[in-house]
């Protein structure tokens, strides 16, 4: 069970500092989830956080490969 | 997000006596200077930021040290640097704290009219309290001559307050874009608050609320505020009247409207929706009918979260990481050396203004003008005079002549409407664009032109001037009035101001 930071990430930082397993870290070409150390914010959220704070839709997957915020979700731009 | 420029403040002395100096050559209007209290008149008499002739002495600089945001806002594409005071489309070299520091020293000590250092971006500096508040930390026990400032949505600001005021903050400006949340729906579309994402009107409301709460707070704690403001036609514009109260009326002591810079290829919701921007008369507008009740600030320049330099020039390039690490700074040596210069500076300054005032006296003896105001562009890069080429100028300063004297009204980036030199794909040239930025002047004073733009404003309107290099500004300004007044050439209104008006 772990969350995954895909190509669209942008690099803004945001995820990392709000991650209560310290599983996110920066990495080339973008920001990298440690699945083993991400708990998907289980037993410190209801929600997750990375995905709450992150900008960029369809950045983040959920351990189905979906996309937690899918296109148009975050902008309001028509996907 | 970032750090802004510029407004005057020297007008302190000559404003005791209302009359012929008011707008002759103080750069300001009454309003903009009148209803400050001394103590603060006092902090901004010679900022770099917020004094209008201080401005053609002193630089600032910002660092990029804070890159998350805790919000979004419908004109900012987050994989630049915030657009709340950076322009759209650049992209800051991101520093650590200690990078950071050595960087802001190493200026300092080369570039010693450099006396503000700001943390503006590349996202919310108090989104990233740690980074942030490390960098001020250390600059004010490493480097006490450096104001401190910093820029923010807001969001984080009434839990910043206390650490802030530790570290001896000079000045805070706010980003409020409204104070109505159904507006803010139309320009937040969400915000990350205790750790959720909340959309829509509940998100504008909260995020408005921090705010103005922060804003009650820094006041209460005897720190400067600035609020801007990104004017977006048909969202807010109406409503800045309002934001602009109730700003004031809680403290601070400048409200600057920014244009909203809004282009299809940055990707943002306003670019790809199609949402214009203002155009400089609009700009301008909303500008002189909220100066009436507020104190605007003009010169905001947007300029870059990491630029260095004075007067729109940049010097980054001189600065630049691998640069730094060679660097040796003695930094209590420089310190001393940066005190000699800036005493020097304050002389110079403070002989030009009694200058200014001596000059307005005798403009008053003088028969009033009845003619129409007008508005020139001047090319300048410092110290007051013009003397930069048409083609080199990479910003014009604004300003307006009518009988009352010659005021500065505002700053214009050439390339304004363009995301960068190679990135407009429209096929407008930057000569072009930056006649386009000029639109509504009437002459444009520079220290040379060459022949394609002296043709080419000429056929826009825009008088070339070149005949008053090296003249401090106001002087030649009120000169080229004159001449056109001579020439009957303000008798009856033009068009463009037809239209306006
Ligand atoms: S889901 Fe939670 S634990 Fe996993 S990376 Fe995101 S913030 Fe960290
Ligand atoms: S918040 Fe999103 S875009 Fe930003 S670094 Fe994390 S994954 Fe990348
Ligand atoms: S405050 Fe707005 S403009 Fe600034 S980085 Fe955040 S979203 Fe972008």
């Amino acid at each position: 069970m772990a969350v995954k930071i895909i190509e669209s990430c942008v690099n803004c930082f945001a995820c990392a500092p709000v991650c209560p397993s310290k599983a996110i870290y920066e990495a080339k070409p973008h920001f990298l989830v440690d699945s083993k150390k991400c708990t998907e914010c289980e037993g410190d959220f209801p929600v997750f956080q990375c995905a709450s704070i992150c900008p960029i839709e369809g950045a983040i997957l959920d351990s189905l490969g979906l996309a937690i915020n899918p296109p148009g979700s975050l902008t309001g731009i028509p996907p | 997000m970032q750090l802004p420029v510029l407004n005057d403040a020297s007008s302190h002395a000559e404003h005791g006596k209302k009359g012929g100096c008011e707008a002759s050559s103080c750069g300001t209007t009454e309003t903009q200077m009148d209803a400050i209290p001394d103590s603060i008149r006092e902090k901004i008499q010679n900022h770099p930021c917020y004094s209008e002739d201080a401005h053609h002495y002193f630089a600032r600089m910002h660092v990029a040290v804070a890159p998350a945001c805790n919000i979004q806002c419908h004109y900012c594409n987050r994989k630049y640097d915030c657009s709340n005071e950076s322009r759209p489309g650049v992209v800051s070299e991101l520093l650590t704290p200690d990078q950071a520091v050595k960087k802001t020293m190493a200026v300092a000590a080369n570039i010693p009219q450099m006396t503000v250092l700001g943390i503006a971006g590349p996202g919310d500096p108090l989104a990233n309290p740690e980074r942030t508040f490390e960098t001020f930390r250390r600059l004010s026990e490493e480097a006490p001559d450096i104001k401190l400032c910093v820029s923010t949505n807001g969001l984080a600001l009434p839990d910043a307050v206390e650490e802030l005021a530790k570290h001896n903050i000079d000045h805070v400006t706010i980003t409020i874009n409204c104070v109505d949340p159904e507006i803010g729906a139309k320009i937040y579309p969400w915000i990350f608050w205790k750790n959720r994402r909340i959309t829509g009107v509940k998100g504008a409301k909260i995020l408005i609320e921090q705010q103005q709460k922060g804003l009650e707070m820094l006041i209460a704690k005897g720190i400067l505020v600035k609020v801007n403001s990104v004017m977006i036609p048909g969202v807010n514009d109406q409503h800045l009247a309002e934001v602009s109260r109730v700003v004031k009326a809680k403290g601070a002591f400048l409200h600057n409207v920014m244009p909203l810079i809004s282009e299809p290829e940055h990707g943002t919701f306003y670019g790809v929706m199609g949402q214009r921007g203002p155009t400089p008369e609009e700009l301008q507008d909303l500008q002189d009918s909220c100066s009436g009740d507020m104190n605007m600030m003009r010169h905001c320049r947007q300029c870059r979260a990491d630029a260095v330099g004075m007067l729109g020039e940049d010097r980054g390039d001189e600065f630049s990481l691998d640069k730094i690490e060679d660097m040796d700074i003695d930094y209590p040596a420089a310190m001393e050396k940066r005190k000699v210069i800036h005493q020097a500076i304050q002389a110079e300054m403070d002989s030009k203004r009694l200058e200014k005032t001596a000059k307005a006296e005798q403009q008053k003896q003088q028969p009033k003008l009845i003619t129409r105001p007008v508005l020139m562009a001047v090319a300048t890069s410092g110290q007051g005079v013009i003397n930069l080429h048409f083609g080199h100028a990479k910003e014009f300063l604004i300003y307006e002549a009518s009988p009352e004297g010659v005021r500065f009204i505002s700053h214009r980036k050439a390339d304004q409407y363009c995301g960068g030199d190679s990135t407009c794909g429209d096929g407008e040239s930057t000569l072009q664009l930056t006649i386009r930025a000029l639109a509504g002047c009437e002459a444009v004073l520079c220290s040379k032109i060459g022949y394609e733009p002296w043709e080419m404003l000429e056929a826009a309107g825009i008088a070339p001037n070149g005949e008053h290099a090296l003249e401090p500004i106001e002087e030649a300004v009120l000169a080229v009035y004159k001449e056109m007044a001579v020439a009957g050439k303000l008798d009856d209104v033009p068009e463009s101001v037809r239209a306006v008006a």
